[in-house]
């Protein structure tokens, strides 16, 4: 079977995948509202915090806007682990195996819906950003990157969702680990720069989390311009993500399918 | 009276018992008021060094008092999505049936959650006390805190229970979550309410849960504030949550 066959096959999995996920507001509207939302809460409650000796930005918007984006990649991944779990879940799955569909295809296919949630939403997070009076230190081709680094992010993080939904076969389990993923971002430094987090053990957690420095890839394309070492880190981190989370979500699938 | 006191018993003993046996019930209402302590006490603790930040016990004792009111509401609306299961599944209506006295089990679900929150507010509080928290604050002045978590709880757990009766499906869960999530976050979180800038500083100022933040930071620091408005306004959501739940629960009667 050759590639351009595996295309196509992604192909008709993607559309299935992004023409379901759009018919569901319930998935699209808190990608997008709860992030802004979120955003002009802590962007007021904690602009005070910008006097704080040695913080890294004027406007507390500018540093906590990229936060939107990593809990757009959040959802990403609940919306992707859930519609595989629920497919699983209806049988779907076991008729796409009466099909010469590759579990490449399937795979990569259904986090089509997810990926597109996340480019929405990050759209919107950027012009209801620049909107807000966010200045974006890199300027327009940083904006397009921060773009690209967020659906990258998004994808990375869906990986983990679809390892969940092939390995629970329920879009329950798949909601339930939402406080687990909800914690690793709480524990990072995506409210405050590590340096600046007082409380020893809190830094050393967020300085071995590796969201932190997603975040922090993100976050100097806002707040400090074209920092290369942030961002390598990040990308670093994020392929690291990527490649551990689809391996699993593919060892689970093939599980899954060995099962039917 | 007695057939209140049966059916309400029933209620509780029945969620009691579902609630500690199931840990994907319990897990979530324990574990989301600790990340948030961490996050806010451990993360943000610089936040404590702003000029014009002065709260004498400390940062961590001044997010500790946000934390343990937000779990009560939340520990109130965990109870809430479990009478809409009952209700998804069948069980509610069957209970409606059954029951000689039907206020005995909105009766009932409130306790449930007074008894399933003093679980969680007692693991967030020690949580606490390893964080470093100082209670400067005498031990009538604690109980203050305490009765304003409780009052939180009760109005939150009847806000959900009044969603539950009138959609009866889980489906409703994030009608139950966001308002109380938004009244939560809408009170000075992380800094006192004067180091808060615009829309929101209004925002919180207009808020009955600032009331609640406010005075609960006064008792467990010793310097009580703002007491009788905090009272008058949990008691006043109490009242409003338990209208809008003796309403929910007529529409359930009637099959509506």
């Amino acid at each position: 079977m050759g590639l351009t066959e595996t295309l196509d096959q992604v192909g008709l999995v993607a559309r299935r995948s992004v023409r379901r996920t759009l018919r569901q507001p319930a998935l699209v509207i808190p990608t997008v509202v709860f992030p802004l939302l979120l955003l002009a809460i802590n962007s007021s409650g904690l602009s005070s915090a910008t006097k704080i000796p040695g913080f890294p930005a004027h406007s507390y918007l500018d540093f906590s806007i990229t936060v939107c984006f990593m809990q757009g990649a959040l959802f990403s991944a609940i919306t992707a682990g859930t519609e595989l779990a629920t497919d699983i879940q209806s049988g779907f799955l076991n008729r796409l195996q009466l099909t010469p569909l590759r579990r490449v295809a399937i795979l990569v296919g259904q986090l089509a819906g997810a990926t597109t949630v996340a480019l929405f939403g990050s759209v919107v997070y950027l012009v209801v950003g620049l909107i807000a009076g966010v200045d974006i230190a890199s300027g327009a081709g940083g904006a397009l990157l921060l773009l690209v680094y967020a659906v990258f992010v998004a994808v990375a993080f869906s990986g983990i969702g679809a390892t969940m939904g092939a390995r629970t076969g329920s879009p329950e389990a798949v909601q339930g680990v939402f406080p687990l993923i909800f914690a690793v971002f709480f524990l990072s430094s995506m409210s405050m720069p590590r340096n600046l987090i007082a409380v020893d053990w809190f830094r050393t957690v967020a300085t071995w989390n590796p969201t932190s420095y997603l975040i922090e890839g993100l976050r100097s394309l806002v707040i400090t311009g074209w920092d290369f070492t942030a961002l390598w880190r990040g990308v670093a981190v994020g392929f690291g993500v990527m490649l551990v989370s689809f391996w699993a979500a593919s060892r689970a699938l093939a599980t899954r399918m060995a099962r039917t | 009276m007695r057939d209140f006191a049966t059916v309400g018993s029933a209620v509780l003993r029945r969620n009691l018992i579902h609630a500690f046996k199931n840990p994907a019930l319990l897990i979530p209402s324990t574990v989301f008021p600790l990340l948030f302590l961490a996050a806010f006490a451990g993360g943000l603790s610089n936040v404590g060094n702003i000029p014009g930040f002065d709260f004498p016990s400390g940062y961590t004792t001044f997010q500790f008092v946000f934390v343990f009111l937000q779990s009560a509401a939340f520990g109130g609306v965990f109870t809430g999505f479990s009478v809409a299961a009952d209700f998804e599944s069948g069980f509610g209506r069957r209970l409606l049936l059954a029951s000689p006295q039907r206020r005995g089990i909105v009766a009932g679900y409130v306790v449930a959650a007074i008894c399933r929150w003093l679980f969680t507010a007692t693991i967030v509080t020690i949580a606490a006390l390893i964080a470093g928290m100082n209670i400067d604050g005498n031990a009538a002045q604690l109980v203050g805190l305490i009765s304003l978590a409780l009052l939180l709880n009760m109005a939150a757990c009847l806000w959900g229970t009044g969603m539950a009766l009138r959609f009866q499906t889980l489906q409703a869960g994030p009608l139950m979550q966001i308002p109380i999530f938004l009244l939560l976050f809408m009170a000075p979180v992380y800094v006192p309410l004067h180091l808060i800038n615009g829309w929101v500083n209004t925002a919180a100022s207009y808020n009955p849960v600032t009331a609640l933040v406010e005075a609960g930071r006064g008792f467990i620091s010793g310097a009580p504030d703002v007491t009788g408005l905090a009272y008058l306004c949990g008691a006043g959501l109490v009242a409003l949550a338990l209208f809008w739940t003796l309403t929910g629960l007529v529409r359930a009667e009637r099959g509506e």
